[in-house]
């Protein structure tokens, strides 16, 4: 009985998270995309809905002969984006933190490198609160280096 | 106060069941392996601050189709249509991992056609994506309409590259987006060795001294880890379980090349508005290791077109 009564909470939350998902596709194309301008995008698709306080991480090679711009966003209803950048020695590259929570950063690499990215949703910090969550896209565009 | 209390206890049941199921691994990325996936109730808010962080999320980003295709550009290497998946393969491929392999193999063939301005084989090439796309039952990731753009625009470089990344964009994200990340993973996975296959082929071995593109082909043992955690995210399911194994192989020749680089020096550069990361990379390659190499990458691709 009490089965019965779950089970449709559970097909309705089923449902939701694949408008989420579809939502964060159209998101990320009508967003994130044209954050890109200049450069190709690769063709991947890194979208999730995050929450408050979350991270994510991505692992990526990336090549000596192209330009590349790296481009974050969350949607509106999230609090700021934070990203950083480390190679295999964890040294941090870039944060965005100290550039104004920026959504793009644009960069070139003299030898190949693997590189590992961090994305965190920063918190509004207000204890009590149901998290706010939403979705957070990351998009690679790259060109051949002049 | 007891009904209250009863009221509170479901929604906070509600709020976590719905937090855990749009974590999921639907939405893309994998879930890091350390994640507990028991379900309890926290008491508060803070609890469920604390699961939320835990619940890390990874995402292995292999090189596109587009990017690997370009890749091989930018080496200075030439183009040769015999080394391509002929389109005429296409109804050979039913099962699922054919298809999802093939759709990445066909989508980087299309890239390197694109890249080089061979109009008919872009088409061409675009109807077998579709086909596999369609075998697969991505929808809306071709269509018709994106076909006749890509004739209205088959001159235009700019626009053909657009016009691949967004329906491999598209096939990845319905794919993750309807519980199939193995079938996204083999998609890039076929891409991946088609680039590299691509790459090991039109190596002069008469010129293997500062090759460029040997250069590049080295550079792909950055990426052989990554490929392995993603594929290992969808471990369990035969058709991933066998590419764990081959992929395996070629990692045992990879781990013949030693890579050293120099730590990063990220340096601003004004006149750009762009960091370039400083480092010197040292490798050793032999001709021995590269032909091996290139036997296996042979052996794998061969084996994804057969």
């Amino acid at each position: 009985m009490r089965l019965l009564k779950i089970l449709p909470i559970l097909a309705l939350f089923l449902l939701a998270s694949a408008n989420a998902d579809a939502q964060c596709k159209a998101f990320a194309k009508k967003v994130c995309l044209p954050e890109l301008a200049s450069y190709t995008h690769d063709g991947n698709y890194h979208a999730a809905v995050l929450v408050e306080g979350e991270e994510a991480e991505l692992y990526k090679t990336f090549y000596s002969d192209m330009d590349y711009r790296i481009a974050i966003c969350g949607e509106d209803k999230l609090p700021n984006i934070e990203f950083r950048i480390m190679d295999a020695n964890k040294n941090v590259l870039y944060s965005n933190k100290e550039h104004d929570y920026a959504k793009t950063w644009d960069f070139k690499l003299q030898s190949s490198q693997q590189l590992k990215l961090i994305v965190k949703v920063s918190s509004f910090n207000q204890a009590g609160d149901t998290p706010a969550s939403g979705c957070v896209s990351i998009m690679f565009g790259f060109k051949m280096k002049k | 106060m007891n009904r209250n209390h009863r009221m509170c206890s479901g929604l906070l049941m509600v709020v976590i069941m719905s937090t855990i199921i749009l974590a999921g691994c639907k939405s893309g990325g994998n879930k890091a392996p350390k994640e507990d996936l028991t379900v309890e109730v926290p008491k508060d808010n803070a609890t469920v601050y604390e699961d939320i962080k835990q619940a890390e999320r990874i995402f292995n980003a292999l090189p596109s189709p587009l990017e690997s295709a370009m890749l091989i550009k930018s080496a200075g290497a030439r183009f040769d249509e015999s080394l391509l998946n002929p389109v005429g393969s296409v109804n050979k491929y039913v099962t699922n991992k054919s298809m999802a392999l093939n759709l990445g193999i066909y989508t980087c063939d299309l890239s390197f056609a694109s890249l080089y301005e061979q109009t008919q084989l872009i088409i061409d090439y675009m109807n077998a994506a579709k086909k596999m796309a369609d075998g697969l039952g991505i929808l809306k990731a071709i269509e018709q309409s994106t076909i006749d753009r890509l004739e209205e625009n088959i001159n235009n470089s700019e626009v053909i590259m657009e016009i691949v990344s967004e329906t491999f964009m598209n096939s990845n994200s319905y794919l993750e987006d309807n519980g199939q990340p193995a079938i996204a993973a083999m998609t890039l996975v076929g891409g991946w060795f088609e680039g590299l296959y691509i790459s090991t082929q039109l190596v002069d071995m008469k010129e293997f001294n500062g090759n460029k593109l040997v250069g590049r082909i080295i550079d792909q043992k950055l990426s052989i880890d990554i490929l392995i955690s993603l594929l290992e995210s969808s471990k369990g399911d035969p058709a991933v379980d066998e590419l764990i194994g081959q992929v395996n192989k070629l990692k045992v020749v990879f781990d013949k090349i030693k890579i050293t680089t120099s730590p990063v020096r990220p340096e601003f550069d004004q006149s750009s508005n762009t960091t370039v990361l400083k480092s010197e990379v040292q490798t050793d390659m032999t001709p021995e290791v590269f032909l091996e190499l290139s036997k296996t990458v042979g052996e794998i691709r061969n084996s994804f077109v057969k």
